[in-house]
């Protein structure tokens, strides 16, 4: 009864995959993202990881999830609740079950609800939450998937255990045939990543298939969906992730300024991957550094830098933290330096794997002295790579530190992104001290062009033999300087300097809605892909809402008091208690509004819409 | 001009003139107290330098914070001077971005062995091709005069009003611990000692680990003494060198044998004993110079042996900037040169049209 099977159109859907840290979800979560940007239709993903490495198996605290929204229109967000959870077992069920629409539909893996299974999740032994009114009021679809693959796979010859490894191809398969995607680009990756181990690569493409084929004969499925290709922008995509984005955005930047990446670091959840991603790519020149702490990882970086290079070094909050006083020496040094936070829930060790932006702050001030540094922060897992291309363009042509803010959500999150062609990268140009003019003039390492920039003298130039350090120094020659006069000029001449940066960025844009009005949500960070769904459902309402997202924090575009302005209310949503609004309130002395969550998690789209409709029609 | 194009520069035109140790002397004012031991490492340092034969533009002095991290303010060279006990770490940012620069790092024992010590054995185990000149003073000076990492026990400093009660580190064998590839002791008050070993330091390829004594006329005088003055110095102290026996004392009469591994005072006005019974140092003998650098006893308990000075250990093994660079290379030849488009498109894309 092959593809008899009815096809209904849906426009967008959100789907959950859970089962234990060792199942692979995040694998099948990865490739299922893949077939379904080659469908073109626009997605957004969400992975979760567990907090431990290997929880005990069958455990709460060993689900791992991960959630993709697809759909035929934009799609901004990997959506709140799902539409269908996948759960490999019963913690997998017991620990997402909240988060399953009102009718949505469970697909559980009937072996992963055993005695043994029931109890790790904390079900009583003959409670199945699968036979209990748990799932009452959702579609529920049970399957014997250890059992099926058993017997699929029997001809193999391989072990119980090899057998139940590959039963995450089986749901990927499955709901492939659900979502009418191909899956031959599943397996052109099975054949690479398997290539050396034909037994399992077999094991993995039959999985597959009989999960497919499964859906397509088993009795208990009577249709499928169809979701049609997204009106996308023309143009080719591809998917990406937000650490893959910084790696490539930093690559990219060290190839059109023509300056040697040096990326000093330490490994730390969730920045890690970016220092993996470029660690592969030293065909580019680019060094990395893994160096014995967070501290040596920043000053490493300042060495190279003072040597020419385009140092860069990357953390999350706990590294940021120990790097403060060399960022402080950068600053002091005005040598160009990238320093990315990729934030994670904090205070201290807090939640590694959570996501969080409650290092705004830190980033602003988060030195002794007056010291600031410019801050800007990227909106999307795509956004990265403009992103940190603007903060490194940044750093080398106005000589100085500058901090960029991801986070743990943009770090993992995947989606497509139609890429630039390397030529349409806008120009990065240094500003170096030109070996020329060595004979007719001494170099003065703090003489500084109508910016306030001083110039780059590489080392190695005769002539420009110049020593610079942490210590106070002289305006214009550098030389040590304990001068009361001087030190309160040159604390003013580097504030400037950043401040002068407002007039070298683009001004302030509205991401959607009219100049004027009742209310602005304005946002900065990850918090973009919400904040403009919230602001599109809001409006499809026949509610009028604007919504700006910042990109550069320090400074500030030149425009955006005059932006903020125009409304009535500003509504600032962060994922912690109030820190842009801090600044913005302090800055343009306005009253602003705050919606803030700390969870570790990323809004909803209800979250954000409910608190518009609050503030609009407060007596409701 | 690009960058590429300055570098080009640097490798082909304009190089400095052979320069002289006047030359190499900076327009600023030094600013150590009058008599400190500084004043002398400066000016072997400015000695030794110009006969290394390498273009004055092409060195970079790094320092911490602490007395002896003024010294790139004073040394007409490229230089950073940074922030407490991380130049290793600068320093091995530059030489590896950087492998054409010549770089040295002027550190001092709390700058590099307290709030530096994690860089420090790092830098060491890495061999990055940097020069170290500890200059150990057993005090903290610069902040006025609390004990440090080297303070002797029983030390009565500011911050140990009733004496020091930590033990202290043995940096020479800390610096074998660490795998360092040249380790060295020499004193402020030996010019010539210095001198001979700045020089073998600055010629070995890796990491060159040299301790000075240096003396604090302010909040630590006297500290070595016993190895510098004329009465003491004979018996207190025993100059190294490779391929000659262990000799010292006031008429070259006394010298170390090892018995068992262990070393041991011999006389050789004894009939007993002869040069040829004595220890013949060798500098590539990683076992031996943990030995020697072991004789580090305090010199008020009897039967100590006197203080060894000279190359503990030299030995040449590929160095971290080397390695990097060599994979870089590798990488270009088997996937060649980095093509940026080919990068950010990636190996899956779809296009719609
Ligand atoms: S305090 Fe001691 S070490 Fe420092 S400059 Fe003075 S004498 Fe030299």
């Amino acid at each position: 009864m092959t593809a008899t099977k009815e096809l209904i159109e849906i426009n967008d859907v959100v789907i959950r995959f859970a089962g234990d840290s060792g199942d692979g979800i995040q694998l099948i979560g990865n490739e299922f993202s893949l077939a379904t940007s080659l469908m073109q239709n626009d997605l957004a993903t969400f992975p979760d990881f567990p907090a431990e490495i290997r929880a005990p198996v069958g455990t709460l605290p060993g689900v791992s999830g991960f959630q993709i929204h697809f759909g035929s229109h934009e799609i901004h967000t990997p959506g709140d609740d799902c539409d269908v959870l996948v759960v490999m077992n019963a913690a997998a069920l017991k620990k997402n079950i909240a988060n399953l629409k009102k009718g949505g539909t469970i697909i559980a893996n009937e072996d992963g609800f055993d005695a043994k299974n029931l109890r790790l999740a904390g079900y009583a032994d003959d409670a199945n939450p699968l036979e209990s009114q748990v799932v009452e009021g959702f579609k529920l679809y049970i399957i014997p998937i250890n059992k099926l693959i058993k017997e699929g796979l029997k001809s193999l010859g391989l072990g119980t255990k090899e057998q139940d490894r590959s039963k995450n191809m089986f749901v990927l398969g499955l709901i492939c045939w659900m979502y009418d995607r191909s899956i031959h680009p599943i397996m052109d990756f099975i054949e690479k990543k398997f290539a050396k181990n034909p037994q399992i690569h077999d094991a993995n493409v039959k999985a597959l298939r009989i999960g497919y084929n499964y859906g397509d004969t088993a009795e208990i499925f009577v249709n499928r969906f169809e979701v049609k290709p997204a009106p996308m922008k023309l143009g080719t995509y591809r998917g990406i992730t937000g650490n893959q984005a910084v790696a490539y955005g930093l690559v990219a930047a060290s190839v059109k300024s023509g300056i040697p990446l040096f990326y000093g670091s330490y490994p730390i959840t969730p920045a890690s991957d970016i220092l993996h991603e470029l660690a592969k790519l030293k065909n580019f020149g680019a060094i990395t550094f893994q160096a014995e702490d967070e501290i040596a990882a920043i000053s490493s970086a300042i060495g190279a830098s003072y040597g020419g290079s385009l140092g860069v070094t990357a953390s999350s909050g706990p590294g940021i933290d120990l790097k403060s006083e060399a960022m402080g020496l950068a600053m002091m040094l005005e040598l160009p330096l990238v320093i990315i936070d990729v934030q994670r829930a904090g205070p201290s060790t807090g939640m590694p794997t959570k996501t969080e932006q409650s290092d705004l702050l830190l980033a602003m001030f988060g030195r002794h002295g007056e010291a600031p540094v410019p801050v800007i922060a990227a909106q999307s897992p795509a956004d990265c790579f403009e992103g940190i291309y603007e903060a490194t363009r940044i750093a080398i042509e106005h000589m100085t530190p500058v901090i960029f803010l991801s986070d743990g959500y943009l770090s993992s999150s995947t989606e497509p992104w139609k890429f630039p062609l390397s030529e349409n990268l806008r120009e990065i140009k240094p500003k170096y001290a030109l070996p020329k003019t060595a004979d007719d003039q001494k170099y003065q390492p703090y003489k500084r062009d109508e910016n306030l920039v001083r110039e780059w003298a590489l080392p190695g130039v005769h002539g420009f033999e110049n020593r610079i350090g942490g210590i106070e120094k002289e305006d214009v020659t550098g030389n040590i300087s304990y001068d009361p006069i001087n030190h309160e000029k040159m604390v003013q001449i580097r504030a400037q300097k950043v401040a002068n940066i407002a007039h070298h960025i683009p001004e302030q844009r509205l991401d959607s809605g009219s100049e004027k009005g009742k209310i602005l949500v304005l946002g900065w960070g990850s918090t973009f892909g919400t904040i403009k769904t919230a602001c599109d459902v809001i409006r499809s309402e026949g509610i009028e809402v604007s919504h700006a997202q910042l990109r550069y924090i320090n400074p500030f575009p030149s425009n955006l008091g005059e932006l903020l302005s125009g409304f009535e209310h500003v509504l600032i949503p962060e994922n912690n208690s109030g820190q842009l609004a801090m600044l913005i309130r302090s800055r343009y002395m306005i009253n602003t509004l705050s919606l803030n969550k700390i969870q570790g998690l990323p809004f909803t789209v209800s979250e954000i819409t409910n608190k518009i409709k609050s503030i609009l029609n407060p007596g409701k | 001009m690009k960058r590429t194009e300055i570098l080009d520069f640097i490798k082909s035109e304009f190089h400095s003139e052979p320069f002289t140790a006047k030359e190499l002397a900076t327009d600023q004012d030094v600013r150590w107290c009058p008599g400190c031991g500084d004043y002398s490492i400066l000016k072997q340092v400015q000695t030794v330098i110009p006969s290394l034969n390498i273009p004055r533009e092409k060195i970079v002095f790094v320092s911490g914070i602490g007395c002896s991290s003024r010294f790139p303010y004073y040394l007409n060279t490229y230089g950073i001077h940074s922030i407490h006990g991380r130049a290793p770490a600068i320093a091995t940012g530059l030489k590896t971005a950087r492998p054409d620069l010549n770089v040295w790092i002027v550190t001092g024992d709390g700058d590099a062995l307290s709030i530096g010590g994690n860089h420090f054995i790092h830098l060491l185990r890495r061999n990055v091709d940097v020069k170290v000149l500890l200059f150990n003073n057993e005090i903290y000076g610069l902040t006025k005069g609390q004990y440090s990492p080297t303070s002797t026990p029983g030390q009565i400093t500011k911050s140990t009003p009733m004496g020091a009660v930590d033990h202290p580190f043995n940096p020479i064998a800390l610096s074998l611990g660490a795998d360092a590839s040249f380790v060295a002791r020499t004193m402020d008050r030996d010019p010539k000692h210095q001198q001979a070993v700045l020089m073998k330091a600055g010629e070995h390829t890796g990491t060159a680990l040299v301790e000075i004594y240096q003396n604090c006329n302010v909040y630590n005088d006297g500290a070595f003494f016993i190895y510098t003055d004329k009465e003491t110095k004979p018996l207190e102290t025993i100059f190294v060198e490779h391929g000659q026996p262990l000799v010292f004392g006031e008429n070259h009469d006394k010298g170390i044998a090892l018995k068992d591994g262990k070393p041991m005072v011999v006389n050789m006005n004894e009939e007993s004993f002869s040069i040829n019974d004595l220890w013949v140092h060798d500098e590539h003998d990683a076992y031996k110079a943990f030995v020697l650098s072991r004789m580090f006893d305090d010199p008020s308990v009897e039967n100590h042996f006197p203080r060894p000075f000279g190359v503990f250990y030299s030995h040449d093994r590929p160095t971290y900037n080397d390695q990097v660079h060599e994979q870089l290379a590798h990488a270009k030849t088997m996937y060649g040169e980095g093509d940026l488009d080919a990068l950010i498109q990636g190996n899956q894309t779809w296009t719609v049209a």
